[in-house]
């Protein structure tokens, strides 16, 4: 074998002797260090995770919506105005949407209204999302009222409960058909609520949205995209300021490695004198204590990130969710799909291993420069 | 955009090592003053110990800028998403004046940091730290290049606004713009390639003869070809090896091969490339103290590893990029 191999085996092979004779003060710290590991990996993975599930969500929605806006505020689609917008090239389909909030005040919770066509939805009947199912005790050919905003109350029955797997869509969606929906809202005829573009290409979706605004001044277009990015920097941002919270945790984990690596017990400081007795250099011990290092940095981060990994996966992060997700009261229940991205690695061992490994430098050289005779005499 | 998890790791990363080289200035000033290697007084018993700890820091530091520079590359390809126009990395090292300084200066700090680790090594090899004095002064060198490092990453980051439409790589690399730049990706094939195997020939031969001879000249020589090698290398992937990954005959961009669309194939070719570089350059950094007594047999040792290190770097680049280019659908040159 190679001479440098062979010497770095040698090395580690006492190195790992050296630690089983101390076992608790090693554990002690790689349980802080793996703590650290675990709660700084469970924090970007679950965001992560749910960056991830909003892309998806989103992948299935249209490239454009356009609303139309009446002195700043949203306002509805008038009678032919979608045939105002002409044919632009590149739009597949355009299509007015019809949906609506409605306060339900047995749950104190909105649900959305969304008309869907004839063949989906028959009159007087509903789909509704599984949150909502649960929250109300709901299954399929149950009837329901609901009070309109007019006072009248309307009876409608469920002819499905919504497949659970859309839960993060459709947790509080009622989905009935356009004629009930223009009764229960006695929405003026004609009109829509917003316009729904299919764009094929996605390079195109600026220029459409340019053309778009161009020709109806009043409307205001809204990107897939730029929803998406605003997702993404939402969640950067809730990612980073928890972070920044725990900084003061990796602040003080440094300082507890600085401790320990620093505090050499009068065996560890005979064991050095020893070894520099016998041969070693002072740049040996440097080496052996770097493995030390390297051997606890790398076990506590395999074990912190298996336990995030864990945690964010087969218990839904319990101890994020409050601060990440959000909440509502009809809040969807999902799993997330596990994903694991080399960018959050990469940094998670920037925010663990590098502040470890700059805070034992110090000690571990002070343990290195240590003179045979002064221990032994000691 | 400062409360971007990465973006903290690389201010965290890149902030700690200015702390740490600027606390070991004032010891460099102390070394370069009082270091007598005959002498067995107290202080200098002091200054010799000190040395193991700072070597061991650099070391640290510069092994952190390595992975800093990586990290920084793969982020801002991974931000192009936040930004309109911004398709990789290019776009977003555009947002702000500040982007491509920054890189720039991050790389450059990587090529001198493993020259100084080279000499660092020599002079830890030889019994009388012939070199101490030299290196101490280099380090104080190399302090106001990390530091204007880190600014230029700070100013980077603290302007990246997400409202600033950039523009993106296919009008930073087009044969039309007026940039060196352009003028490497506006190179015909056919020449650009043999400039391309030229260089890597140059790359390869020269450590090779460094390595089964180590002598002094063919020493500086490695670290020329290496620097030649590496412009080569950057031209051949601005003009013909970034068209033949993506088989379309207009896209120049040497960051879009870093994109998992291309299965980072971008990795593939940089590591090997930087990592001969750096040892092509170390190799010639430790040749003007190969005539110092102490160093006098170490210096062709470590010079001529360090050259088959670059030799095995290029072989490595040269291949993969033949293979991309070999395994290409693309036909830029008809026969």
């Amino acid at each position: 074998m190679n001479p440098w191999l062979e010497k770095q085996r040698h090395l580690i092979d006492f190195t790992l002797a050296s630690l089983g004779r101390r076992k608790t003060k090693n554990i002690g710290l790689l349980l802080a260090y793996t703590l650290l590991v675990f709660v700084l990996a469970s924090l970007t993975l679950f965001t992560h995770a749910l960056r991830s599930e909003a892309s998806f969500v989103l992948a299935g929605s249209p490239e454009v919506i356009l609303q139309r806006m009446v002195a700043g505020r949203h306002d509805l689609i008038p009678p032919n105005y979608i045939e105002k917008i002409g044919r632009i090239r590149g739009v597949q389909k355009k299509e007015g949407r019809l949906w609506g909030y409605y306060y339900d005040t047995v749950l104190n919770a909105n649900y959305t209204f969304m008309a869907r066509s004839a063949d989906e939805v028959a009159d007087g009947y509903i789909m509704v999302g599984n949150a909502l199912a649960r929250e109300r005790g709901l299954a399929a050919h149950n009837t329901i009222s609901f009070r309109s905003y007019s006072g009248k109350l309307f009876t409608f029955e469920v002819s499905a409960v919504l497949s659970p797997d859309s839960e993060l869509l459709s947790a509080d969606l009622v989905l009935l058909s356009e004629n009930d929906f223009r009764r229960f809202f006695e929405y003026p005829a004609g009109h829509f609520t917003d316009i729904a573009l299919s764009v094929a290409n996605p390079q195109e979706v600026r220029n459409i949205a340019a053309k778009l605004s161009s020709a109806l001044p009043d409307s205001r277009p809204i990107l897939r995209e730029e929803v998406l990015r605003t997702y993404q920097s939402v969640f950067d941002w809730r990612e980073g300021i928890v972070l920044t919270v725990l900084a003061g945790a990796i602040l003080a984990f440094a300082i507890l490695a600085w401790e320990k690596a620093s505090g050499l017990s009068a065996e560890e400081k005979r064991e050095i004198g020893i070894l520099k007795a016998i041969g070693w250099e002072t740049g040996d011990v440097i080496r052996m204590k770097t493995w030390e290092g390297l051997l606890i940095s790398l076990s506590a981060f395999l074990l912190g990130f298996i336990a995030a990994y864990v945690h964010v996966f087969h218990f839904d992060a319990a101890v994020f969710e409050p601060v990440l997700k959000g909440w509502s009261v009809l809040y969807p229940r999902f799993t997330l799909v596990p994903t694991v991205d080399g960018l959050q690695i990469a940094t998670l061992f920037f925010f663990t291993v590098f502040p470890y490994t700059a805070a034992v430098l110090v000690p571990i050289w002070r343990a290195a420069i240590t003179d045979p005779d002064a221990v032994m005499r000691a | 955009m400062l409360f971007q998890p990465a973006i903290i790791a690389l201010l965290l990363a890149a902030g700690l090592a200015v702390v740490m080289l600027a606390g070991v200035a004032p010891f460099a000033i102390q070394v370069i003053r009082h270091w007598d290697i005959n002498s067995g007084s107290e202080r200098q018993l002091a200054l010799e110990r000190r040395t193991y700890l700072f070597s061991t820091l650099l070391t640290f530091v510069l092994v952190a800028q390595l992975a800093a520079l990586l990290l920084f590359v793969f982020n801002a390809d991974r931000l192009s998403v936040m930004f309109v126009g911004a398709m990789c990395a290019v776009g977003t090292l555009n947002v702000n004046g500040w982007g491509f300084p920054s890189l720039i200066t991050q790389m450059a700090v990587f090529f001198l940091a493993a020259m100084w680790l080279a000499i660092n090594h020599v002079d830890t090899l030889a019994r009388d730290y012939p070199l101490v004095r030299i290196k101490y002064a280099l380090l104080l060198l190399l302090l106001p290049v990390l530091a204007s490092s880190f600014w230029l990453e700070l100013q980077y980051f603290l302007g990246l606004k997400a409202n600033v439409i950039t523009s993106c790589c296919g009008s930073m690399f087009s044969e039309e713009a007026k940039t060196i730049a352009a003028e490497a990706s506006g190179l015909e094939p056919e020449p650009a390639l043999w400039l391309f195997y030229a260089g890597m020939v140059a790359a390869i031969a020269t450590p090779l003869w460094h390595w089964r001879l180590g002598s002094r000249i063919s020493g500086f020589l490695t670290a020329l070809t290496s620097g030649a090698g590496f412009v080569a290398a950057i031209t051949g992937v601005l003009s013909f090896i970034s068209l033949y990954i993506y088989e379309h005959p207009h896209h120049h961009c040497p960051f879009c091969i870093l994109k998992p669309e291309y299965d980072y194939q971008g990795y593939w070719l940089y590591i090997p490339l930087f990592i001969a570089t750096a040892a092509g350059l170390g190799a010639g950094a430790m040749q003007p103290f190969a005539r110092s007594p102490s160093l006098a047999s170490i210096v062709p040792r470590v010079s001529s590893r360090l050259a088959g290190l670059a030799v095995g770097g290029y072989i490595l680049f040269t291949a993969l990029a033949t293979w991309f280019v070999l395994s290409s659908n693309l036909i830029l040159i008809e026969h």
